[in-house]
């Protein structure tokens, strides 16, 4: 398999930036789209032209450092997916293949298609914790949670902050990503000591880290490899509001 | 906190974007009930006692006018506000932009909130003026139940045989219908008054909403353009 991809070249954040395209050979089609690029880097290499920066660890959709804007889509055509668990069987022999990085204010590019995700970190650091040591773990069923809570609470929790909610919503706006770090608390009674200054302090940062506001396109949702529901947003308003009516 | 600091929010402006947006549909609602007293087909008796007793509201119906322009200013500021957010936000345009589909809410309605709000920005004020003000000239009278009130049935019907102000209603309530389709679920998620259970019926009600609505205030102007004859000042009343 063959395909051509055209891709984005960036010195660094003072750098414009432009697109050039590549031809890739000797694709397997059981191939990742990230062992694709490494073939492709190869390739550069032997022609002594230097390699093209991207994210990865895992590569088993666990780590959320992976993270591509492929042909539009973020993680690629597929729901439910990370960028390290896309196969190429997913794109045609002979296909021009467009590779973008995520591309939000609060996510600024490092180099080529790797961007500077450290504002997600500042939100977590202004609430998303909890800050009274709960010591080891207690007793199965000292603290009884009623199942349906507890599966709301691990269906936000699952959110491995990769960040493509940023990068699919039309406005770049961080609402998924928050909204899941919130309601993971706020649904256990671990979270509860904090809950309203939580929120407030969350939303307040994302804010300030430069993400636009929400308008419910629910593309985020699409395109979380984790497929968190847009209700965990809805849960972060209700939140918010609370504690910004409640709190002084 | 402040109420400042909450409307500073991202999450506050879109409260308040909400709230703004369901008061603005619930006049839209009851302003498309008295308009269709117009369909009934007495010469414009029924339509004009509504407007009379409109005005016999008094001071009420300054708050409610106060209090309707309050909302529409809020709205518009929240708008621009969201919009220049957006533009800021995104820094740097993807070559490609594609919808992943699946249970993306993505479409014509979402992403031209800003461009059929603009259009209803224009209209409002056009309307207050032509029907509200009857572009400022005296509005016709007429007698109902012994005392003179204005024709606002002859207004509407002279307006509503002109080519011209057809076109450009029936337009711009097709903006309008737009504007709801996405409007009416996106305020109740503002809200946080969403529910995975719910979205897909609420999903599918804003839709029926912004079709009925639209669709209400779009034929009162097909429906006078091709129905009724532009009639002689003064013969809406009783006498
Ligand atoms: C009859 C008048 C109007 C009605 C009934 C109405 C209704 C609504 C509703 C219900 C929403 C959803 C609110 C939300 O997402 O939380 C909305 C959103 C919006 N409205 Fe209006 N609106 C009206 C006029 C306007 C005007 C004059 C503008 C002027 C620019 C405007 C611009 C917007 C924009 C940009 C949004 C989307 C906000 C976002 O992206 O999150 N609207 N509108
Ligand atoms: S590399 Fe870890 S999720 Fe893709």
């Amino acid at each position: 398999m063959k395909v051509q991809v055209k891709v984005w070249r960036q010195k660094n954040a003072d750098d414009p930036g432009r697109f050039e395209t590549y031809p890739v050979e000797g694709i397997i089609p059981e191939m990742s789209f990230l062992e694709m690029l490494d073939l492709m880097n190869e390739q550069l290499l032997k022609r002594g032209e230097s390699p093209v920066e991207f994210d990865s660890d895992c590569r088993e959709g666990i780590c959320g450092t992976c993270g591509l804007v492929i042909n539009g889509m973020a993680h690629g055509p597929k729901c439910a997916c990370t960028t390290c668990e896309l196969r190429m069987r997913d794109y045609q022999d002979g296909e021009t293949i467009t590779v973008e990085p995520f591309r939000a204010q609060g996510f600024p590019v490092i180099k080529d298609l790797v961007v500077d995700r450290s504002a997600f970190d500042r939100i977590i650091s202004a609430g998303g914790y909890t800050s009274v040591n709960t010591g080891s773990a207690p007793d199965a069923n000292v603290l009884l949670i009623p199942k349906d809570t507890a599966e709301k609470a691990m269906d936000a929790a699952v959110c491995i902050g990769c960040g493509a909610c940023v990068a699919a919503c039309p406005n770049a706006s961080a609402s998924l990503f928050v909204g899941a770090k919130i309601s993971q608390f706020s649904l256990l009674p671990q979270g509860e000591a904090e809950r309203k200054r939580r929120a407030v302090r969350m939303v307040e940062q994302m804010d300030r880290e430069g993400f636009g506001n929400c308008s419910n396109h629910a593309e985020c949702e699409a395109a979380c490899p984790k497929s968190i529901s847009i209700e965990n947003i809805a849960r972060m308003r209700r939140e918010y509001m609370k504690g910004a009516l409640t709190e002084a | 906190m402040s109420s400042n600091r909450i409307w500073q929010s991202t999450v506050g402006k879109k409260v308040v974007m909400a709230i703004t947006g369901i008061g603005l549909m619930l006049f839209l609602v009851v302003h498309l009930a008295g308009n269709l007293l117009l369909f009934v087909p007495d010469g414009g008796v029924a339509f004009n006692k509504y407007g009379a007793a409109l005005k016999d509201m008094g001071a009420l119906l300054y708050v409610i006018r106060g209090g309707l322009l309050a909302f529409f200013l809020f709205h518009i500021v929240a708008a621009i506000q969201v919009y220049t957010s957006k533009k800021r936000a995104r820094a740097g345009r993807y070559a490609l932009e594609t919808s992943k589909g699946g249970p993306s809410k993505l479409s014509v309605s979402s992403k031209s909130m800003i461009v059929t709000g603009v259009v209803l920005l224009i209209f409002v004020p056009l309307h207050v003026w032509m029907f509200g003000m009857n572009k400022g000239a005296p509005p016709p009278m007429v007698m109902i139940d012994g005392s003179e009130v204005k024709d606002i049935y002859t207004m509407v019907a002279t307006s509503f045989n002109q080519l011209g102000i057809v076109v450009f209603y029936v337009g711009t309530m097709l903006f309008l219908g737009f504007h709801l389709r996405h409007g009416f679920w996106s305020a109740l998620q503002s809200l946080g008054a969403m529910n995975p259970k719910w979205t897909p019926a609420i999903y599918a009600a804003g839709f029926v909403f912004a079709l009925l609505l639209a669709g209400g205030f779009l034929l009162l102007p097909l429906y006078f353009f091709f129905f009724v004859d532009v009639p002689v000042a003064g013969t809406g009343g009783d006498m």
